[in-house]
């Protein structure tokens, strides 16, 4: 398989043309966005919980970036749909880098990761749960 | 190499001293244009730097033995290189710095803490690199002074009418610029900003991280108080640059970082600061990469500046008489005659990590993203652009590869 085949995969390429849960929810419980400072690639995420205001119900996402960041926050979508914030805000990176399953170097991997790196923001924000490490002291999240 | 009287660049005789073009991907060297950020070094400088340590090496300034004696002179003829290339009046007026970021901080924090302060205005540009955007919108936050940017047009163009505008928000008292933009190769009229600058009686400072590897410079015929380069960028070593500053202000500026080698007399009640260049190199310097820096120069000189500017301004004119070949292409910047080897652009709505990921894979070395300049790419409303920079060893065959590589692109992700 050539090195192109390796990491646009099909289903790659069918989520960046294709995006699941594309947009923003308004009103939403939770929102956050998020830049990569590498590339200056934003993600936006809005999330409504159901009725027993912890599991996630509907998540939205827009923004701009790359093939990589745009499938795997929509292939993100499709996987935290159902599960509780507090399930999510634990979710490990690699579970999601299992379900996009492609060879990242360390730039990429930055941008497969940053969806996930925004909803935790998000999550973090409306109820609180813990931050992953690599986001926090950051001042440009209005946390404080 | 060979120089021709005329000083006519040989690229073949050019990339026969640069080992990295024996690194092959499917069989071809690479296509590196990728320049801008950082260029490739011959084995001049590689060797130099081993030789060096091999032959010369002990730490300088304060040794009495013989390698410490070589170390030093080694290190002093480098700094007279530095001099020679800027045509600095004195190697006082030489600071070795980690490179070009370092001497903008320098600068910045040095002379502008002590400087600066309500009413006052420190003057960047919407094209430059956060190295010079940054430290001083930070330093004038940090004093009570204004930080205003000279705004830039459509075509990448700084829009000069602004300057009266600007010069009515406050006391002008720098004038900060680059030389060359990064991110769209805008080669800006400094000349101009210099005089504008002496006009309101303004600091001058000079980013020429992407003027130096190019072009001839001379500080004294510009008049800048300040300019700061870097060596990796002109092949030569990383973590080390030079700050030129006219000798009459770093002599009345404070220190910037304070340790060793920098001080005169160190007393518990007082400490008081070393001679120039001392003054503003605290701690072991990058002794040999400065070395390293003295053997580009000399290989960039042997060449000729001259000839490296006339190569690069035909290359840019062939890039942008071939790119527009390719569909959904767009092309940023100004013409080729107010522009270095740099190219920027946008293929459809193709993300640029996507559009370099993948002349990545056929060996086309390009950047992708925001090019440390963010206020620019807002400006322009672009998330980011690839770049292809080309240099003395660019070859017009690599950049028909760059021409090949973006038709597979959009067939693959167009």
């Amino acid at each position: 398989m050539s090195e192109f085949d390796q990491m646009y995969r099909e289903v790659i390429l069918d989520h960046y043309k294709s995006p699941r849960h594309h947009g923003s929810l308004d009103p939403c419980d939770a929102q956050a966005e998020g830049q990569n400072p590498l590339c200056g690639d934003e993600v936006v995420i809005s999330l409504r919980f159901a009725a027993d205001g912890d599991t996630i119900a509907d998540i939205g996402f827009s923004g701009r970036g790359c093939a990589i960041s745009q499938a795997a926050t929509s292939m993100l979508t499709e996987l935290v749909i159902g599960k509780s914030a507090t399930e999510v805000a634990q979710l490990p990176k690699e579970t999601l880098l299992d379900e996009i399953g492609i060879p990242l170097t360390p730039a990429r991997l930055k941008c497969a990761l940053l969806g996930l790196g925004v909803l935790k923001v998000a999550l973090h924000r409306a109820k609180g749960t813990p931050l992953p490490k690599e986001w926090a002291g950051l001042d440009d999240l209005g946390l404080r | 190499m060979t120089v021709t009287p005329q000083r006519i660049l040989d690229v073949e005789a050019v990339r026969a001293d640069f080992p990295f073009l024996e690194e092959f991907v499917d069989g071809r060297p690479f296509a590196f244009l990728d320049s801008a950020a950082s260029a490739q070094k011959p084995r001049q400088v590689i060797d130099g730097l081993a030789d060096f340590y091999r032959h010369s090496y002990a730490n300088v300034h304060r040794g009495v033995y013989a390698l410490a004696d070589r170390a030093t002179a080694g290190y002093e003829d480098a700094r007279e290189k530095v001099r020679a290339f800027l045509n600095a009046a004195s190697e006082r007026e030489i600071i070795f710095t980690r490179g070009t970021t370092e001497g903008i901080n320098l600068v910045a924090y040095a002379w502008g803490l002590d400087n600066l302060g309500p009413g006052d205005v420190v003057v960047a540009t919407d094209l430059d690199h956060h190295s010079n955007f940054v430290p001083w919108q930070y330093i004038a936050g940090r004093s009570g002074a204004t930080f205003a940017t000279i705004p830039v047009d459509d075509a990448g163009d700084l829009v000069l009418e602004e300057l009266d505008r600007i010069a009515g928000l406050g006391r002008i008292k720098v004038v900060a610029a680059g030389w060359v933009s990064n991110a769209l190769g805008t080669v800006n009229p400094v000349e101009l900003l210099v005089a504008w600058a002496k006009e309101h009686g303004a600091i001058s400072v000079i980013d020429a991280a992407q003027a130096a590897p190019h072009r001839a410079i001379d500080v004294q015929a510009l008049g800048c108080d300040f300019l700061a380069l870097s060596a990796h960028k002109l092949c030569g070593p990383t973590s080390v640059g030079a700050l030129y500053g006219r000798a009459e202000l770093l002599e009345r500026m404070s220190p910037f970082q304070l340790g060793g080698h920098m001080i005169r007399q160190v007393r518990h009640d007082r400490t008081t600061w070393g001679e120039l260049p001392a003054k503003f190199e605290a701690g072991t310097a990058s002794i040999v990469e400065a070395v390293g820096f003295g053997l580009a120069i000399d290989y960039l000189q042997d060449i000729g500046l001259d000839a490296i500017e006339a190569h690069e301004h035909a290359l840019v004119e062939y890039a942008l008489e071939r790119l527009p070949e390719v569909p959904g292409i767009t092309l940023y910047g100004p013409p080729a005659s107010r522009r270095a080897g740099v190219v920027a652009f946008n293929l459809g709505d193709i993300h640029p990590h996507d559009v370099a990921q993948v002349l990545g894979f056929e060996g086309v070395c390009i950047r992708a993203g925001h090019h440390c300049t963010q206020p620019l790419l807002r400006r322009l409303d672009l998330a980011a652009t690839n770049r292809a920079s080309f240099y003395l060893y660019t070859t017009r065959a690599e950049i028909d590869r760059l021409v090949d590589g973006l038709h597979l692109v959009s067939g693959k992700l167009g």
